[in-house]
């Protein structure tokens, strides 16, 4: 398994991109429209991608499973997207950066790609301005921007609390105007089954029409996925409720390897979950935490009062005491856990779900007090709104209750500095990939790094791809596609024959349940042991008990479902062994074995690298490739927080 | 609480559609309105029968792609809140609630409640960008943008394109989508060059569509999630009307002539 970078090695970092852009081979712009591109996938990454490679004259077709490529799941990041701009001048650089999200990743991604986010961001900004997008102004007429966590300057840019959703409409005007353009053929409702792959090439894909159930395929000289991240794995998650592994994990079946699975985020401020029908959960920004001070009771006992009936002297400022010098501020994954060995030690607060109470409080009392009601409310106003619209609870009266909640997932199929899989032809951008963020994304990172690969990467790293391919060598007639087709056919019809007696979600809920039990916010050898032992049992009544009412050639919402289910049974696996086989801890995977002090524990000597899992069979285990990860230019170091 | 739910069941796009009722116990208050209705599709799929298609993906208000009339109301009674945040402490014991897509010709009905809205996307196509293709633009600081005017091309830039103005409206326009798209690019600097070209193109379209005309009841902007105002529909009836007065291709001819 060849899994060396391909960034160039023989000059400094600061020049490897443009040195690659000029040695990568360039496509005519005659040519370019004999060229057929699949980009699966229309949020940032997808919808960016699509529309550059359509302005530069290739014949693409875009692929959404929800009935408008506008509704892709970026259009709810919350905060803001970084940019080393400095226009702050507070001392931001490119350098800067990159050294922070090097950092930020606990020193697990590849210091030239890392490299390479920081210096396209710039651009990014720029691209997105000139688009419309109505980024915050001063009242000057300039670009505002904000701090965020992990972080000592302003390089924040943001649209309200709704910048995702601006970046994500900017993507989306450019793609409909290729669209009318006539330059890319979308095709919405429609959800990719399988890859194809013909002579060790990705050369199409094989897709179901959700309004007719038809299965089809389709041709092309190259395939994109820009399919974001498996945390619904979790079932309860931030993510929206089709985000799924399916695009992801097929392709992997046909070759691409898969790094880092286990590196997942948990945001440290979501709404509780309230019940047991809970279906998702809602993420609040991290930004409260600026002036919101977190506790929980001193005593287990007072957990069942008001929280105005519990003295000054009875609450644990939990994170004020262990980490005095950033106190509410530390980072998420510590956040985290701090609040989940509140909950696991009996003093969490707020309704008992099954048995247990997980929340702690975020009171804004003290900020109230200290600000002013109209401070905290210009502040806060929209999210305070929005709590009190799930939980029926007044934040300005009673302290918000908060636990984490899975987000965005660092690791996806693994890729070389050109985006590539280790399947020629198949090309993963955005989160869908194992991306540039290691074992930790900072805050505002997700969104930079999903439009620099779709507009400042991939457009030239593709056509280097293209250069060395007779356009149009694939067609759908081969035996590759039949077979591929009977494949996913054969599949859905399984799903449908099998009439068991549960349904897809209670499958679904269960893994759920315990992948966040066993591989969420702390791991142990012995958890995840177990957890191996239980998901092929879970797979296996799947597979003799789902039931799927309704018939595979109409909308059948159930049917989506379960075949997205089928895969996270198969892709839950793999996770569980990547966590096991990662002793030691680094950013948001945190095995309890390996702390120092309550800390994460890295172990730089036999864990610095990307774990590529090589798929198998299913319930085969899956071969372990290992890309070794170098730091050349940012020191490893120890993260303290303290 | 218990609740009587009707709810209009449809086969697909040629298939005639009729109201059901389902009785649902035990639901609780702090459920959101479409996790009522995922245990009242479990409960159906359990039965072995068809749970009710409706369209959903976010679940926090943002996406757009959940909507569907509640009583007469599109998404609801709760002002500016979308069905899937809107709670069940909205509503009490032994209401009945009627649950029906929603209804214009522009939106075909593809199942139970969930609806056809590819129209706005068409609309889209037809000027709701700014064409400024990849790598081209200068520094984003070079523009700069007044901040009361950008706060107001964010206001209509909210816009989530859920089609609730449309379900709300007696003549099943989609004026205030339309209008929303054309004034943010209106306020801005940067959406200028194209602007009176962008507003006819983006009108015709909406026509085509079969979109009814805005004749200004109001009801969009009370059913709006996202609090998208009427003026939008005035600005983007000044521009159409400005590019058919003073800038019709008569004009861009001659100028082009002479």
């Amino acid at each position: 398994m060849d899994l060396s970078s391909k960034a160039p090695q023989d000059v400094d970092i600061r020049q490897a991109w443009d040195t690659h852009k000029f040695r990568m081979k360039l496509v005519n712009p005659a040519n370019r429209r004999k060229y057929r591109v699949i980009v699966v996938g229309s949020g940032l990454a997808g919808a960016s991608a699509a529309a550059t490679l359509g302005e530069h004259g290739y014949n693409v077709a875009c692929f959404c499973f929800q009935d408008s490529p506008r509704r892709a799941h970026s259009i709810a990041a919350q905060g803001g997207i970084n940019a080393a701009k400095n226009y702050q001048n507070d001392g931001d650089s490119v350098w800067r950066l990159f050294y922070d999200t090097v950092k930020g990743g606990d020193f697990r991604s590849r210091e030239a790609n890392v490299y390479r986010l920081a210096q396209v961001s710039v651009n990014i900004i720029d691209q997105a301005t000139a688009q419309g997008v109505p980024f915050a102004r001063e009242y000057g007429g300039t670009l505002a921007n904000r701090s965020f966590g992990g972080a000592q300057v302003s390089r924040t840019f943001y649209a309200r609390g709704q910048t995702g959703q601006q970046l994500l409409l900017g993507a989306y005007s450019a793609l409909e105007r290729q669209i009318s353009a006539g330059r890319v053929k979308m095709h919405a409702r429609t959800e990719m089954l399988d890859l194809v792959v013909e002579d060790g090439r990705a050369v199409g894909i094989v897709v179901r029409n959700l309004e007719t159930g038809a299965v089809s395929t389709h041709a092309a000289d190259a395939v994109v996925l820009a399919t974001g991240g498996y945390g619904n794995v979790f079932f309860l998650s931030t993510n929206a409720k089709g985000s799924n592994v399916t695009a992801a994990w097929r392709a992997h079946r046909r070759g691409a390897v898969f790094a880092n699975p286990c590196y997942t985020q948990i945001h440290p401020t979501c709404i509780p979950v309230s019940g047991s029908y809970q279906s998702k959960l809602t993420l609040m920004s991290e930004s409260l935490r600026n002036d919101g001070r977190v506790w929980v009771p001193k005593k287990a006992e007072d957990c069942g009062k008001a929280p105005d009936q519990i003295a000054e002297a009875d609450r644990d400022y939990y994170l004020e005491r262990k980490y005095p010098s950033f106190g509410n501020l530390c980072p998420r994954d510590i956040a985290s856990r701090a609040a989940k060995e509140a909950c696991d030690d009996g003093r969490g607060v707020g309704p008992k779900v099954e048995g247990v109470a997980r929340g702690v409080y975020l009171d804004f009392a003290d900020a109230i007090k200290r600000l002013g009601k109209s401070a905290v409310e210009e502040r806060y106003g929209n999210l305070f709104e929005m709590y009190e619209r799930i939980t029926g609870e007044n934040p300005y009266e009673v302290p918000m209750r908060m636990y984490p909640a899975v987000h965005y997932t660092m690791g996806g199929l693994w890729v070389d500095y050109n985006l590539q899989s280790t399947v020629p032809g198949l090309f993963v951008i955005g989160e869908a990939n194992f991306s540039d963020h290691g074992a930790n994304r900072l805050g505002a990172s997700a969104l930079m790094q999903g439009l620099a690969d779709g507009y400042f990467v991939l457009p030239f790293t593709l056509p280097n791809y293209l250069a060395g391919v007779k356009p149009g060598g694939a067609n759908e007639g081969t035996a590759a596609f039949k077979a591929a087709e009977a494949d996913a056919q054969g599949r859905l019809d399984k799903l449908m024959g099998i009439k068991g007696k549960r349904t897809v979600d209670s499958f679904h809920r269960e893994l759920g349940n315990l992948m966040w039990e066993k591989c969420g916010m702390a791991r142990t050898r012995e958890g995840l042991t177990e957890l191996l032992g239980r998901i092929p049992q879970i797979r296996q009544e799947f597979w003799e008990n789902v039931t799927v009412p309704g018939s595979p050639g109409e909308l059948n919402q159930s049917l989506e479902k379960a075949g997205r289910v089928a895969d996270y049974l198969e892709f839950a696996e793999t996770m569980a062994l990547d966590a096991r086989e990662r002793e030691e801890s680094c950013g948001g995977h945190f095995r309890s074995e390996y702390e120092s002090e309550g800390e994460a524990k890295r172990d730089d000597a036999n864990f610095c690298y990307a774990a590529a899992w090589e798929f198998k069979g299913v319930g085969q285990a899956p071969v372990l490739h290992k890309e070794p990860l170098e730091f050349k230019y940012v020191p490893l170091a120890t993260r303290n927080y303290k | 609480m218990k609740l009587t739910l009707e709810i209009w069941r449809q086969a697909n796009k040629s298939a005639a559609g009729a109201f059901e009722t389902y009785s649902l116990e035990g639901v609780s208050e702090h459920m959101s309105f479409l996790e009522m209705l995922d245990v009242l599709n479990e409960k159906l799929t359990s039965e072995g029968k068809e749970p009710v298609a409706f369209e959903h993906d976010c679940r926090e208000g943002i996406c757009g792609a959940c909507g569907f009339v509640i009583n007469g109301r599109p998404h609801g009674p709760q002002p500016k809140t979308t069905v899937c945040q809107l709670h069940m402490r909205s509503f009490k014991d032994g209401d009945r609630l009627v649950l029906e897509p929603w209804r214009a010709a522009a939106f075909p009905v593809i199942k139970d409640l969930v609806v056809d809205r590819s129209a706005f996307d068409r609309i889209i196509q037809k000027g709701g960008f700014i064409s400024v293709n990849t790598g081209s633009p200068q520094d984003a600081n070079a523009i700069l943008v007044a901040k009361n005017e950008s706060d107001k091309a964010m206001d209509a830039a909210a816009c989530i394109g859920c089609g609730a103005c449309v379900a709300s409206c007696p003549n099943a326009s989609a004026s205030l989508f339309t209008g929303a798209k054309i004034s943010h690019l209106a306020l801005l600097p940067q959406g200028q060059p194209e602007r009176w070209k962008r507003a006819e193109a983006m009108l015709e379209q909406h026509d085509l569509e079969g979109f009814g005309p805005c004749s200004q009841h109001g009801e969009c902007e009370a059913a709006c999630p996202k609090g998208i105002t009427l003026s939008n529909i005035a600005r983007m009836n000044g521009d159409y009307l400005f590019s058919q007065l003073a800038y019709s291709p008569r004009v861009g001819a001659s100028t082009e002539g002479g």
